[in-house]
C-alpha cells in the first residue's frame, strides 16, 4: 500500500563520510498527504538523509524515485526543480527584510520593477491557506516570534509548489503555544496534499503529528511503525537499540506511576 | 473614503493592529517609529538645523543665498562618491580607497584629455571604466582570496594614490581648460528660474500622481491604500519645500545642472535599490549573506557589482572634483575626501553593520559635511578645525547608529 502511492521512495541508499558509514542501505517512503517522522539519536544520520535529499550530498549507492520515476538529486536546485523543499532548522531568513520580501526573496515577481502589489496579495493568501497569526506581513522578520518565523520559513518554501517538503526540527527551540502552532501548520500541509518528511528529537511532537515514524539508528533503519499504535518504549527501544537501557527504564517508570 | 469602511482591507484584518486612516494615525506610527530607535532622517534634520543656526550666529553669510549656491555645487563630488559608500555599507562591507581612486580619476581624465587630446567624452569615459576595474579587482580579492574588504582596499588606497602621483609625473598638477564643456557644466550652467520652478512642480506632481495610482492598485487588490489626503498633504509639503529652497537659491545663482543631475542619481540609485530584485539582493546580503545564498541569489556576483558600482561612482565623483577646480593636482582625492564620503554616508543614516539604509542618505549626510565645512571656512579656520569637527561628528553619527541598533533589537525592529 505505501509503495504504490509513494510520491518518494528512497531504496539502498548509503553514504560515507571517509571512512565512516554514515548511512548503510536505508529505504524510505512517503506519500502525498502522509507525515513521516524521521527520529534517532544523534549520529543516526538524520541530517545526512536531508542533506541527500535536499540535494547537499550525493548518495554513493542506491536509487531515489520521484513520482514512479528514478530521479537523480545532484544540487538543491535540482532538489527544488523536482518539487522538494526543505526548510533547515536554521531557517535562513533575512531579519532585516520584511515578511514580504523574505517570502520572495531570489524570486520577485517583475524583477526590474518589482510588483509589490501582486506580491503582497499572493503572501497574505499562502498565509491565509496555512491559518498563520502573522499581523501584518510589512514588518521586518527580526520582530516576529520563532513560531511565526518557522510560518515564514515554511511558507517560503510552498511558493515553488513542491510535492514534498523536509523539516528540519521544526519545533526545536519554540515555546508550548508557538509549538502547537507548527504543529496545526504540519497538518495543513498534510491536508493539502503535500508528503511531509519531520526530523525531531521530541517524541511527544513526533507522535502528536506524524502518521509513520521512520527510525534510524547507526545510518540504517531500525524500525518503521505506525504512529496510532507504537508505544513510547517501542520507540525508545528502537532509537537507543536496546530494550534495557537508562533511557527505556525512565520510559517505563513514568508509565507504571 | 465610504467604502473603507464596509470591509477591511486584506492586510488590515487582524485585530491587534493598531492603526486607522488619515494623518494623524501615520504622524503617530512616524513617533512610535523614532520611539523604538527607527530613527531614519530625524538625527541629520536636527543636526543641519543646529549646524545651521549655529554658524548663522557665528557668520551670517551662511545662509545666503550666494553661500548655499556654493555649498550645494561643492557638495556634489563627495555625494556621488557616498553613494557609492552606501552600497558598499549595505552589503556589509567598506570601500576605503574611494578618495584614491577618485583622484586617480581626475588625473587620468587630465592626462588623457589635455595631454594625449582625446576627445573629452572618451577621457571621462576611461575614468570611469577604469574605476569599475579597481571594483572588479577588490570583488576578486574579497570573494576569491577571502581578503576583508577593507584591508584589500586600504591596500589600494596607497597604491592608487601612488598611481595617481606617477601619472601626474614631475609637474604634479594639469589645468583642465576652462572653456571645455566638463569645467563649464561643474561651474557655470544653471537651471533657468522659470525652469527650476517647473522642475519643482513636477516632483511634487510626479510624487502624488505614482502614490495616488499605488494606492488606486493596492485597493483594487484588497489591500490597504494611502489615503488621498495623506498624499496630498505630502506633495504639497515637498511642492512648499523645495519651492521655497528653490526660491531662496534663485536670489543668487539658482540651482547648478550638475546638483540637478547628482539628485537625479539619488532618485535612479534609490529606485535600483528599492524596486528591482537588485536592490533586494543587496539588503538581503546586508541582512543575512547565509540567507540570501540559500535564496538562490548569486552572493558573489553581487559582490562583483557592488563594488564596480562603488568605484565607477568614485571615479565619476573624482573628475566632478576636478572639474570643478578646473584641475588634477596631487592633492585632488587626498585629505578628507576619504572619510568625508564615508561619514556622509553614515551620518545620512545608512548602517554600518549592512542591510539597512538608503540613497538619500548619501545626500543628507554630504549636506551636513559640506555645511561644516563652509561654515568652518566662513569663519577663517583652516583644515585642522575642519578635520577635528568632522571627526566629532562621525563618530557621534557611529555612536547614534550603534545606540539605534540596539533600540531596534529591543524593540523587535530589523
Amino acid at each position: 500500500m505505501r509503495t504504490d502511492t509513494a510520491v518518494l521512495s528512497l531504496r539502498g541508499i548509503s553514504k560515507n563520510f571517509g571512512a565512516v558509514a554514515a548511512l548503510t542501505d536505508v529505504d524510505l517512503d512517503v506519500s502525498a498527504g502522509q507525515v513521516v517522522a524521521i527520529v534517532g539519536d544523534n549520529g543516526a544520520g538524520k541530517s545526512t538523509l536531508v542533506k541527500v535529499l535536499a540535494g547537499v550530498h550525493r548518495p554513493d549507492t542506491g536509487t531515489i524515485t520521484f513520482a514512479g520515476q528514478a530521479a537523480t538529486i545532484d544540487s538543491p536546485a535540482a532538489a527544488h526543480s523536482l518539487g522538494i523543499a526543505t526548510v533547515f532548522q536554521d531557517l535562513a531568513l533575512c531579519e532585516n527584510l520584511n515578511v514580504v520580501e523574505n517570502l520572495f526573496l531570489g524570486r520577485e515577481i517583475r524583477r526590474s520593477r518589482l510588483d509589490e502589489v501582486a506580491m503582497e496579495t499572493r503572501s497574505w493568501e499562502l498565509l491565509r491557506q496555512l491559518s498563520a497569526k502573522i499581523p501584518t506581513v510589512r514588518i521586518p522578520v527580526a520582530s516576529l516570534s520563532g513560531g511565526q518565523r518557522q510560518t515564514v520559513a515554511i511558507a517560503r518554501s510552498l511558493l515553488g509548489d513542491p510535492k514534498i517538503i523536509i523539516l528540519d526540527e521544526p519545533t526545536a527551540a519554540l515555546g508550548v503555544e508557538q509549538t502547537a502552532e507548527v504543529l496545526n501548520l504540519i497538518e495543513r500541509l498534510r491536508e493539502r496534499g503535500l508528503g511531509v518528511i519531520m526530523i525531531s528529537h521530541n517524541m511527544e511532537d513526533v507522535r502528536a503529528v506524524a502518521d509513520r515514524i521512520v527510525v534510524l539508528r547507526l545510518g540504517r533503519n531500525n524500525g518503521d511503525f505506525d504512529a496510532g499504535d507504537v508505544s513510547t518504549e517501542d520507540l525508545v527501544a528502537a532509537i537507543t537499540g536496546a530494550r534495557d537501557n537508562v533511557a527505556t527504564r525512565r520510559v517505563r517508570e513514568r508509565e507504571n506511576r | 473614503m465610504t467604502q473603507t469602511k464596509t470591509a477591511p482591507a486584506l492586510d488590515l484584518l487582524d485585530e491587534r493592529l493598531r492603526r486607522g486612516d488619515g494623518l494623524k494615525p501615520a504622524l503617530g506610527a512616524i513617533a512610535d517609529r523614532i520611539r523604538s530607535g527607527d530613527l531614519g532622517a530625524l538625527p541629520i534634520v536636527v543636526g543641519l538645523v543646529v549646524i545651521w543656526t549655529v554658524f548663522q550666529i557665528l557668520n551670517p553669510v551662511f545662509l545666503s543665498s550666494a553661500n548655499l549656491v556654493n555649498l550645494l555645487m561643492e557638495s556634489v563630488s563627495v555625494g556621488i562618491i557616498a553613494l557609492g559608500i552606501v552600497c558598499v555599507l549595505l552589503v556589509g562591507q567598506i570601500d576605503l580607497s574611494v578618495g584614491s581612486v577618485s583622484g586617480l580619476s581626475a588625473a587620468l581624465t587630465a592626462v588623457t584629455f589635455v595631454s594625449s587630446g582625446w576627445p573629452v567624452w572618451l577621457s571621462i569615459l576611461a575614468a570611469i571604466v577604469a574605476g569599475a576595474l579597481i571594483g572588479w579587482v577588490y570583488a576578486q580579492m574579497v570573494t576569491r582570496l577571502g581578503v576583508p574588504s577593507f584591508v584589500a582596499t586600504l591596500a589600494g588606497l596607497l597604491g592608487f594614490l601612488g598611481l595617481q602621483l606617477w601619472l601626474l609625473g614631475s609637474k604634479g598638477a594639469i589645468n583642465l581648460p576652462f572653456d571645455s564643456g566638463l569645467v563649464r557644466f561643474a561651474q557655470l550652467d544653471f537651471v533657468p528660474a522659470w525652469l527650476s520652478y517647473v522642475l519643482v512642480a513636477a516632483a511634487a506632481a510626479g510624487m502624488f500622481l505614482t502614490g495616488y495610482s499605488l494606492a488606486r492598485v493596492r485597493r483594487a487588490a484588497g489591500l490597504s491604500g494611502r489615503s488621498t489626503p495623506l498624499l496630498l498633504a505630502r506633495s504639497v509639503a515637498v511642492l512648499l519645500g523645495l519651492g521655497f529652497a528653490v526660491w531662496y537659491l534663485n536670489q543668487a545663482r539658482g540651482v547648478g545642472w550638475l546638483f540637478v543631475g547628482f539628485v537625479g542619481l539619488v532618485l535612479v540609485l534609490h529606485y535600483v535599490l528599492t524596486r528591482t530584485a537588485w536592490g533586494r539582493a543587496v539588503f538581503a546580503i546586508g541582512g543575512s549573506v547565509e540567507a540570501a545564498r540559500r535564496a538562490g541569489i548569486n552572493v558573489k556576483r553581487m559582490y562583483i557589482s557592488v563594488f564596480m558600482l562603488c568605484s565607477s561612482l568614485a571615479a565619476l565623483g573624482g573628475l566632478i572634483a576636478a572639474a570643478r577646480l578646473a584641475a588634477a593636482n596631487q592633492a585632488s582625492g587626498a585629505g578628507d575626501v576619504n572619510l568625508n564620503a564615508i561619514a556622509a554616508a553614515v551620518i545620512g543614516g545608512t548602517s554600518l553593520f549592512g542591510g539597512r539604509g538608503s540613497a538619500f542618505s548619501a545626500l543628507l549626510g554630504v549636506l551636513v559635511i559640506q555645511s561644516i565645512s563652509s561654515g568652518l571656512t566662513l569663519l577663517d579656520l583652516d583644515s585642522s578645525f575642519r578635520f577635528m569637527v568632522t571627526g566629532l561628528v562621525l563618530a557621534l553619527a557611529v555612536a547614534l547608529d550603534s545606540v539605534a541598533r540596539r533600540s531596534r533589537a529591543a524593540h523587535g525592529r530589523a
